[in-house]
Protein backbone atom coordinates (compact mmCIF):
# COMPACT_ATOMS: atom_id res chain seq x y z
CA UNK A 1 0.00 0.00 0.00
CA UNK A 2 1.33 3.45 -1.03
CA UNK A 3 0.50 6.93 1.10
CA UNK A 4 0.91 10.35 0.11
CA UNK A 5 0.58 13.05 2.79
CA UNK A 6 -1.09 16.14 1.92
CA UNK A 7 1.07 19.35 2.67
CA UNK A 8 -0.67 22.82 2.40
CA UNK A 9 1.00 26.15 3.39
CA UNK A 10 0.64 26.17 7.04
CA UNK A 11 0.35 22.15 7.87
CA UNK A 12 2.57 21.06 10.13
CA UNK A 13 2.00 17.55 11.75
CA UNK A 14 2.88 16.00 7.79
CA UNK A 15 6.83 14.87 9.07
CA UNK A 16 5.06 13.12 12.10
CA UNK A 17 2.69 11.69 9.80
CA UNK A 18 5.45 10.89 7.25
CA UNK A 19 7.84 9.33 9.73
CA UNK A 20 5.21 7.07 11.43
CA UNK A 21 4.41 5.87 8.08
CA UNK A 22 7.93 4.97 6.74
CA UNK A 23 9.55 4.86 9.80
CA UNK A 24 7.17 2.49 12.13
CA UNK A 25 4.48 0.87 9.31
CA UNK A 26 7.54 0.52 6.85
CA UNK A 27 5.36 1.54 4.12
CA UNK A 28 6.59 3.55 0.72
CA UNK A 29 5.07 7.12 1.32
CA UNK A 30 5.55 10.56 -0.46
CA UNK A 31 4.62 13.93 0.37
CA UNK A 32 1.71 15.89 -2.07
CA UNK A 33 1.75 19.22 -2.80
CA UNK A 34 -1.32 20.95 -2.63
CA UNK A 35 -1.26 22.13 -6.25
CA UNK A 36 -0.40 18.50 -7.41
CA UNK A 37 -3.18 17.19 -9.03
CA UNK A 38 -2.24 13.08 -10.14
CA UNK A 39 -2.78 11.16 -7.63
CA UNK A 40 -2.58 7.86 -9.44
CA UNK A 41 0.39 6.48 -7.66
CA UNK A 42 -1.45 6.52 -4.37
CA UNK A 43 -3.88 4.20 -2.10
CA UNK A 44 -4.26 6.13 0.65
CA UNK A 45 -4.01 10.02 1.13
CA UNK A 46 -3.38 11.31 4.36
CA UNK A 47 -4.51 15.03 5.08
CA UNK A 48 -2.34 15.85 8.07
CA UNK A 49 -3.17 18.34 11.10
CA UNK A 50 -1.91 21.78 11.27
CA UNK A 51 -3.36 25.57 10.68
CA UNK A 52 -3.53 25.28 6.64
CA UNK A 53 -3.74 28.90 5.15
CA UNK A 54 -3.24 30.20 8.71
CA UNK A 55 -7.09 28.79 9.21
CA UNK A 56 -8.27 31.96 7.09
CA UNK A 57 -11.81 32.48 6.28
CA UNK A 58 -12.75 29.18 8.60
CA UNK A 59 -10.60 26.21 9.40
CA UNK A 60 -9.99 24.36 6.40
CA UNK A 61 -11.54 26.39 4.17
CA UNK A 62 -8.83 28.10 1.80
CA UNK A 63 -7.27 24.29 1.67
CA UNK A 64 -10.46 22.83 0.17
CA UNK A 65 -10.15 24.88 -3.21
CA UNK A 66 -7.03 23.36 -3.59
CA UNK A 67 -6.05 21.70 -6.56
CA UNK A 68 -5.27 18.83 -4.16
CA UNK A 69 -8.22 18.67 -2.39
CA UNK A 70 -10.42 19.23 -5.56
CA UNK A 71 -8.27 16.08 -6.66
CA UNK A 72 -9.27 14.31 -3.67
CA UNK A 73 -12.57 13.97 -4.85
CA UNK A 74 -12.21 11.80 -7.57
CA UNK A 75 -9.51 9.91 -5.85
CA UNK A 76 -12.62 9.26 -3.08
CA UNK A 77 -14.77 8.86 -5.96
CA UNK A 78 -12.82 5.55 -7.11
CA UNK A 79 -12.98 3.91 -3.63
CA UNK A 80 -9.22 4.86 -2.44
CA UNK A 81 -8.62 6.04 1.35
CA UNK A 82 -8.43 9.37 2.14
CA UNK A 83 -7.56 9.86 5.85
CA UNK A 84 -8.30 13.51 7.40
CA UNK A 85 -6.48 14.52 10.87
CA UNK A 86 -7.36 17.77 12.88
CA UNK A 87 -7.14 20.23 10.52
CA UNK A 88 -7.36 17.33 7.88
CA UNK A 89 -10.71 16.51 9.45
CA UNK A 90 -11.36 20.19 8.99
CA UNK A 91 -10.34 19.90 5.33
CA UNK A 92 -12.21 17.20 4.17
CA UNK A 93 -15.09 18.78 6.14
CA UNK A 94 -15.30 21.91 3.81
CA UNK A 95 -14.52 19.99 0.87
CA UNK A 96 -17.93 18.02 1.68
CA UNK A 97 -16.37 14.79 1.35
CA UNK A 98 -17.32 14.49 4.93
CA UNK A 99 -20.45 15.73 6.34
CA UNK A 100 -20.82 18.06 9.04
CA UNK A 101 -18.53 21.07 10.32
CA UNK A 102 -15.52 21.96 13.16
CA UNK A 103 -16.90 24.47 15.09
CA UNK A 104 -14.80 26.65 17.94
CA UNK A 105 -14.60 24.67 20.99
CA UNK A 106 -17.40 25.72 23.15
CA UNK A 107 -15.40 26.83 26.36
CA UNK A 108 -13.53 29.16 23.87
CA UNK A 109 -9.81 27.96 24.36
CA UNK A 110 -7.04 25.45 22.90
CA UNK A 111 -7.15 22.09 24.41
CA UNK A 112 -4.42 19.93 24.55
CA UNK A 113 -4.45 16.69 26.17
CA UNK A 114 -4.52 12.93 26.07
CA UNK A 115 -8.60 12.13 25.84
CA UNK A 116 -10.15 8.87 26.04
CA UNK A 117 -12.34 7.45 22.95
CA UNK A 118 -14.62 4.43 22.77
CA UNK A 119 -14.87 3.03 19.09
CA UNK A 120 -18.22 2.86 17.90
CA UNK A 121 -18.39 1.01 14.69
CA UNK A 122 -14.96 -1.42 13.73
CA UNK A 123 -16.40 -2.31 10.66
CA UNK A 124 -14.53 -0.09 8.76
CA UNK A 125 -11.07 -0.86 7.26
CA UNK A 126 -9.94 2.04 9.13
CA UNK A 127 -10.76 0.23 12.48
CA UNK A 128 -10.72 -3.69 11.63
CA UNK A 129 -8.19 -4.16 14.18
CA UNK A 130 -10.34 -2.77 17.45
CA UNK A 131 -13.17 -4.05 18.54
CA UNK A 132 -16.55 -2.14 19.25
CA UNK A 133 -16.53 -0.64 21.86
CA UNK A 134 -12.65 -0.68 22.63
CA UNK A 135 -11.54 2.19 24.42
CA UNK A 136 -8.50 3.62 23.37
CA UNK A 137 -6.32 6.85 24.29
CA UNK A 138 -4.79 9.64 21.61
CA UNK A 139 -3.43 13.12 21.86
CA UNK A 140 -5.86 15.76 20.66
CA UNK A 141 -5.14 19.59 20.21
CA UNK A 142 -7.23 21.66 18.03
CA UNK A 143 -9.35 25.16 19.23
CA UNK A 144 -11.56 24.38 16.19
CA UNK A 145 -12.84 20.62 17.00
CA UNK A 146 -16.15 21.13 18.43
CA UNK A 147 -18.03 18.74 15.46
CA UNK A 148 -21.31 19.52 14.53
CA UNK A 149 -24.52 18.28 11.96
CA UNK A 150 -27.76 19.05 11.58
CA UNK A 151 -29.70 16.41 13.41
CA UNK A 152 -31.57 14.74 10.07
CA UNK A 153 -27.80 13.88 8.75
CA UNK A 154 -26.43 13.06 12.32
CA UNK A 155 -29.78 10.48 12.38
CA UNK A 156 -28.34 9.36 9.35
CA UNK A 157 -24.92 8.51 9.72
CA UNK A 158 -25.77 6.80 12.83
CA UNK A 159 -27.65 4.52 11.07
CA UNK A 160 -25.19 3.85 8.08
CA UNK A 161 -22.71 3.46 10.82
CA UNK A 162 -20.48 6.49 10.04
CA UNK A 163 -20.12 7.26 13.84
CA UNK A 164 -16.82 5.60 14.65
CA UNK A 165 -14.88 7.19 17.52
CA UNK A 166 -16.79 9.31 20.38
CA UNK A 167 -15.21 11.23 23.53
CA UNK A 168 -15.30 9.45 26.93
CA UNK A 169 -13.61 8.51 29.80
CA UNK A 170 -10.97 5.76 31.04
CA UNK A 171 -14.30 3.62 32.08
CA UNK A 172 -16.10 4.39 28.53
CA UNK A 173 -18.27 7.09 29.87
CA UNK A 174 -19.68 9.09 27.19
CA UNK A 175 -21.30 12.97 28.43
CA UNK A 176 -21.00 15.62 28.93
CA UNK A 177 -18.27 15.96 31.78
CA UNK A 178 -15.89 14.14 28.95
CA UNK A 179 -16.77 16.15 26.57
CA UNK A 180 -13.61 17.75 25.92
CA UNK A 181 -14.99 20.49 22.73
CA UNK A 182 -18.65 20.64 22.86
CA UNK A 183 -19.06 18.15 19.93
CA UNK A 184 -22.63 17.09 19.41
CA UNK A 185 -22.94 13.52 20.72
CA UNK A 186 -19.03 13.61 21.72
CA UNK A 187 -18.29 12.57 18.28
CA UNK A 188 -14.38 12.41 17.91
CA UNK A 189 -14.27 10.72 14.25
CA UNK A 190 -16.55 10.08 11.08
CA UNK A 191 -16.83 8.49 7.94
CA UNK A 192 -18.47 8.55 4.36
CA UNK A 193 -21.25 6.33 3.61
CA UNK A 194 -19.00 4.59 1.71
CA UNK A 195 -16.34 4.52 4.68
CA UNK A 196 -13.71 5.32 2.13
CA UNK A 197 -12.87 8.75 3.64
CA UNK A 198 -12.49 8.82 7.25
CA UNK A 199 -11.79 12.14 9.62
CA UNK A 200 -10.53 12.69 13.25
CA UNK A 201 -10.01 15.47 15.34
CA UNK A 202 -7.34 13.17 17.92
CA UNK A 203 -3.96 12.71 16.58
CA UNK A 204 -3.05 8.75 15.95
CA UNK A 205 0.12 9.44 14.53
CA UNK A 206 1.17 10.94 17.57
CA UNK A 207 0.64 8.08 19.23
CA UNK A 208 2.70 5.37 17.49
CA UNK A 209 5.39 4.94 20.07
CA UNK A 210 4.95 3.95 23.78
CA UNK A 211 7.36 6.44 24.37
CA UNK A 212 5.33 9.04 23.88
CA UNK A 213 2.58 8.12 26.49
CA UNK A 214 0.20 5.71 24.51
CA UNK A 215 0.44 3.85 20.97
CA UNK A 216 -2.92 2.96 20.24
CA UNK A 217 -2.41 5.34 16.97
CA UNK A 218 -1.20 1.91 15.83
CA UNK A 219 -3.94 0.63 16.21
CA UNK A 220 -5.80 2.61 14.10
CA UNK A 221 -3.01 3.36 11.08
CA UNK A 222 -2.42 -0.34 10.70
CA UNK A 223 -6.20 -1.04 10.07
CA UNK A 224 -6.06 -0.04 6.52
CA UNK A 225 -2.57 -2.03 6.02
CA UNK A 226 -3.16 -5.40 7.69
CA UNK B 1 -17.83 48.10 -6.85
CA UNK B 2 -17.85 46.77 -3.18
CA UNK B 3 -19.43 43.97 -2.10
CA UNK B 4 -20.08 43.59 1.56
CA UNK B 5 -20.84 40.05 3.21
CA UNK B 6 -21.98 40.03 6.99
CA UNK B 7 -21.65 36.47 8.50
CA UNK B 8 -22.90 35.60 11.73
CA UNK B 9 -23.41 31.90 13.43
CA UNK B 10 -26.72 30.45 12.26
CA UNK B 11 -29.82 30.04 14.58
CA UNK B 12 -29.22 27.15 16.90
CA UNK B 13 -25.05 27.19 16.37
CA UNK B 14 -22.78 27.75 19.51
CA UNK B 15 -20.97 31.02 19.61
CA UNK B 16 -19.07 30.98 22.59
CA UNK B 17 -17.83 34.48 21.77
CA UNK B 18 -21.30 35.73 21.44
CA UNK B 19 -22.13 34.75 24.89
CA UNK B 20 -18.79 35.98 26.30
CA UNK B 21 -19.67 39.35 24.83
CA UNK B 22 -23.16 39.30 26.19
CA UNK B 23 -22.34 38.36 30.08
CA UNK B 24 -19.66 41.18 29.63
CA UNK B 25 -22.44 44.04 28.85
CA UNK B 26 -24.27 42.41 31.45
CA UNK B 27 -21.50 42.17 33.99
CA UNK B 28 -21.66 46.49 33.00
CA UNK B 29 -25.09 47.13 33.82
CA UNK B 30 -26.89 46.60 30.34
CA UNK B 31 -29.40 44.18 31.98
CA UNK B 32 -31.71 44.62 29.23
CA UNK B 33 -29.27 42.10 26.33
CA UNK B 34 -31.08 39.45 25.17
CA UNK B 35 -28.37 38.05 23.04
CA UNK B 36 -25.54 38.71 20.84
CA UNK B 37 -23.93 37.46 17.86
CA UNK B 38 -20.51 37.65 16.85
CA UNK B 39 -19.55 37.05 13.40
CA UNK B 40 -17.45 37.97 10.85
CA UNK B 41 -17.68 41.21 8.22
CA UNK B 42 -15.91 40.87 4.97
CA UNK B 43 -15.17 43.45 1.83
CA UNK B 44 -14.79 42.22 -1.66
CA UNK B 45 -14.24 44.81 -4.85
CA UNK B 46 -15.20 43.53 -7.69
CA UNK B 47 -14.30 45.07 -11.43
CA UNK B 48 -18.59 45.40 -12.30
CA UNK B 49 -21.15 48.18 -13.46
CA UNK B 50 -24.04 45.73 -13.15
CA UNK B 51 -25.06 45.82 -9.65
CA UNK B 52 -27.60 43.15 -10.39
CA UNK B 53 -24.63 40.88 -11.67
CA UNK B 54 -22.58 41.88 -8.97
CA UNK B 55 -25.29 40.32 -6.62
CA UNK B 56 -25.55 37.27 -8.29
CA UNK B 57 -21.53 37.18 -8.45
CA UNK B 58 -21.51 37.54 -4.26
CA UNK B 59 -24.28 34.56 -3.83
CA UNK B 60 -21.41 32.61 -5.73
CA UNK B 61 -19.06 33.58 -3.89
CA UNK B 62 -20.93 33.41 -0.71
CA UNK B 63 -22.18 29.57 -1.39
CA UNK B 64 -18.33 28.45 -2.95
CA UNK B 65 -16.22 30.12 -0.61
CA UNK B 66 -17.25 32.84 1.96
CA UNK B 67 -19.83 30.92 3.67
CA UNK B 68 -20.29 27.22 5.48
CA UNK B 69 -23.97 27.69 5.23
CA UNK B 70 -23.86 24.70 7.92
CA UNK B 71 -22.85 26.94 10.43
CA UNK B 72 -23.19 30.63 9.47
CA UNK B 73 -26.04 32.73 8.17
CA UNK B 74 -24.56 35.94 6.30
CA UNK B 75 -26.47 38.73 4.36
CA UNK B 76 -25.00 40.85 1.03
CA UNK B 77 -25.09 44.34 0.42
CA UNK B 78 -23.67 45.58 -2.96
CA UNK B 79 -22.69 49.24 -3.01
CA UNK B 80 -21.75 51.10 -6.23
Amino acid sequence: MRFGVAVYPGSNCDYDTYYVIRDILKKEVEFIDYRETDLSKYDCVIVPGGFSFGDYLRPGAIASHTPLTQALKDFASKGKFVIGICNGFQILTEAHLLPGALLPNNHGKFVCKHQYLKVENNETPFTKNLSKNQIIKLPIAHHDGNYFVDPGTLAEMEKNGQIILRYCDENGIIDESTNPNGSIGNIAGVCNKEKNVFGLMPHPERACEPILGTADGLLLLTSLIN
Amino acid sequence: MLIKFFIKPRKGVLDPQGRAVAESLKSLGFDNVKDVKVGKYIEVYVDSTDKEKAIEEAKEMAKKAIVNDLIEDYEIQVVE
